[in-house]
C-alpha cells in the first residue's frame, strides 16, 4: 500500500501521457474524419472512392498491427518519427476510418429533401451542411462518437507496447519493482473506467439534449 | 436572344440513364402569369420544376429566367454548369414548395423563413426576423412563429413552406403536389393562401391534381403526357380541348369520376 502511494506521481504523470494521446488522437480524427466523411458522402467520385478504399482498409487491420506497420514502415520510407508520434499516428488513422463511418451514417440518415430544401432557398454548399445538416446529423453522430472516445482511452493502452510510458506502461513499471501486481491493476481498470463512465454518462446526457427533433 | 417571358423552356431534354422522362418540352411563363400543369404520373411534371430550380440538371434544350440560362452558363460553343456561388444565387430567385414541405425540423417556423434571408439576402437579424412574422401572418401562421414544424399540423407546415419560399421574393414560385400529402380537410386552407398569392400577382408555375383549383387558379393549364406537352390551354377551354385530345380526356375522365 505505501508502495502504490510512493508511486502516484509516477502513475498521475502516465495517466497525463494517457490524456494527452487519446485528446490528440480524438482532436485529429474528429477533424480529418468529418473532412472525409463529407467527402464521401457529397464529394465527386473519385474522392469518394479514395476514402472509401482509405476506410476499408484501415478498418480491416487490427489496430496493433497498424501501430506496428507506422512504427516499423514509415521510418523505411524516411519518414522518422517518436514512438510517440507513431503511436498516436496511427490511432489517428484507426480513430479517422471509424469517425468517416458514424459521419457517413449520420448524414445518410438524414432526409434528402433537407438539402433540396436547403438549395431551393440558395444556400451554398457550406451552408447547407452548417445550417442545416450537420445541425440534425449531430444527434445521430453523437452516441457512437463519444463511445468510440472511450474506446479510444482504453485503445492508448497500446502504446505501451512501443515503450510510451502512458498509464498502462507506469503501472506496469511499477509492478516492476513492487511485485504487487493485482492492487495496482485493480488501481488502473478503475481510473479507465472512473473516465469513460463520466465520458457515458455525458453521451446519455446530451441525447437527451437533442432528443426534441422528431423522426 | 430576347424574350418577353420571364420563364422560358425551350426543347428542354431530360433522361435519367436510357429513360427520357422529358423530351423536347416548350413552355413559358410571363411575370404573373399563373400557368398549372397536370398529367399522369411519371409524366415528367416533377422532374421539369426540379429542373427549373437547378435540383436535377438536363441534358438538351434550355432553360432562360429572365433571358438568364438556369444552371449552365455558355462558353463559346462548350455549355459548362455554373458554380456553386452562381447556382444558389440562381436558385434564390425560384421559389420550390414541396410535396414533402422539407422544412427544417431543428429550426422554429420563423427560423425556417429567416434562414434564407439571413444567409442569401444577407439581413440583419432583426429585419430576417419582421420579414419572416410578415409572411407567417400573411399565411395565417403569426401565432405559430415559434413552433417547432413537428408540433404543426400538416396544412400548418405546408404554410411554413410557402412563407418559406416567398420571403426571398424568387421571380417565380414553383409549386409541386404541394396539397397531395395532406388529410383532405387541410387541403383547403393551403389553396387558399395560392390563391391569394395569385391574387398579388406572384408569377406561379404549379403541378396540382385540384383540377378545380387549377381551373379556377391559373390563366393557362399545360397537360403533360410521356415527357411531352401535350397540350396547352385557357382553363375554360379545358374541356373542349379533351374533346380532342384522347390521352388528355381518359386522364380527365378519372377525376370526374372521382370528384363527387
Ligand atoms: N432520380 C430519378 N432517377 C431515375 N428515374 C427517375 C428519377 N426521378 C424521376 N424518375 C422517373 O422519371 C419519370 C417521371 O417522374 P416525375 O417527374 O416524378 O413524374 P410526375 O411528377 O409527373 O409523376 C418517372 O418514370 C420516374 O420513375
Ligand atoms: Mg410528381
Amino acid at each position: 500500500m505505501e508502495q502504490i502511494l510512493y508511486a502516484i506521481p509516477f502513475l498521475g504523470h502516465g495517466l497525463y501521457i494517457t490524456l494527452l494521446v487519446s485528446a490528440i488522437v480524438v482532436a485529429l480524427s474528429l477533424f480529418l474524419g468529418v473532412l472525409f466523411g463529407v467527402g464521401l458522402v457529397y464529394g465527386p467520385w473519385p474522392v469518394a472512392l479514395m476514402v472509401r478504399i482509405f476506410s476499408d482498409c484501415i478498418r480491416g487491420i487490427p489496430i496493433l498491427v497498424l501501430i506496428f506497420v507506422v512504427y516499423y514502415g514509415f521510418p523505411q520510407l524516411g519518414l522518422n518519427m517518436s514512438s510517440f508520434w507513431a503511436a498516436v499516428l496511427a490511432l489517428t488513422l484507426f480513430k479517422t476510418a471509424q469517425v468517416i463511418e458514424y459521419v457517413r451514417g449520420a448524414i445518410g440518415s438524414i432526409p434528402r429533401g433537407q438539402m433540396e430544401g436547403a438549395m431551393s432557398i440558395g444556400l451554398v454548399f457550406s451552408d447547407r451542411l452548417r445550417f442545416v445538416i450537420f445541425p440534425q446529423a449531430v444527434r445521430r453522430f453523437l452516441p457512437p462518437w463519444i463511445n468510440g472516445v472511450t474506446d479510444a482511452i482504453k485503445g492508448s493502452a497500446l502504446v505501451s507496447l512501443l515503450g510510451v510510458v502512458d498509464l498502462m506502461q507506469a503501472i506496469n513499471q511499477v509492478i516492476g519493482r513492487t511485485y504487487e501486481p493485482m492492487p495496482l491493476y485493480l488501481l488502473g481498470a478503475f481510473i479507465y473506467f472512473a473516465i469513460n463512465y463520466s465520458l457515458s454518462s455525458l453521451s446519455r446526457m446530451l441525447e437527451r439534449r437533442y432528443s426534441y427533433i422528431r423522426d | 436572344m430576347a424574350s418577353e417571358h420571364l420563364l422560358d423552356i425551350r426543347q428542354l431534354a431530360k433522361s435519367f440513364g436510357k429513360h427520357q422522362v422529358l423530351k423536347a418540352v416548350d413552355l413559358h411563363v410571363s411575370k404573373g402569369e399563373v400557368v398549372t400543369v397536370i398529367g399522369p404520373s411519371g409524366s415528367g411534371k416533377t422532374t421539369l420544376l426540379r429542373c427549373v430550380n437547378f435540383l436535377e440538371t438536363y441534358d438538351g434544350g434550355s432553360i432562360r429566367i429572365d433571358g438568364t440560362e438556369v444552371g449552365y452558363r455558355n462558353d463559346g460553343p462548350q455549355r459548362r454548369r455554373r458554380g456553386e456561388v452562381d447556382l444558389a444565387r440562381m436558385r434564390a430567385e425560384t421559389g420550390m414548395v414541396f410535396q414533402s414541405f422539407n422544412l427544417f425540423p431543428h429550426l422554429t417556423a420563423a427560423e425556417n423563413v429567416m434562414l434564407g434571408l439571413r444567409r442569401v439576402r444577407k439581413k440583419p437579424k432583426r429585419e430576417a426576423r419582421e420579414i419572416a412574422l410578415h409572411w407567417l401572418g400573411r399565411v395565417g401562421l403569426g401565432h405559430k412563429a415559434d413552433s417547432l414544424p413537428g408540433e404543426l399540423s400538416g396544412g400548418q407546415q405546408q404554410r411554413v413552406g410557402i412563407a418559406r419560399a416567398v420571403a426571398m421574393e424568387p421571380k417565380i414560385l414553383l409549386l409541386d403536389e404541394i396539397t397531395s400529402a395532406l388529410d383532405p380537410e387541410l387541403v383547403g386552407e393551403v389553396l387558399d393562401v395560392v390563391r391569394q398569392l395569385a391574387g398579388d400577382g406572384m408569377t406561379m408555375l404549379m403541378v396540382t391534381h385540384e383540377i378545380a383549383f387549377a381551373r379556377d387558379a391559373s390563366h393557362r393549364i399545360v397537360f403533360m403526357a410521356d415527357g411531352m406537352v401535350s397540350a396547352v390551354v385557357p382553363p375554360d377551354q379545358l374541356q373542349a380541348a379533351a374533346a380532342e385530345n384522347d390521352r388528355l380526356r381518359s386522364f380527365l375522365s378519372r377525376f370526374s369520376a372521382t370528384a363527387h
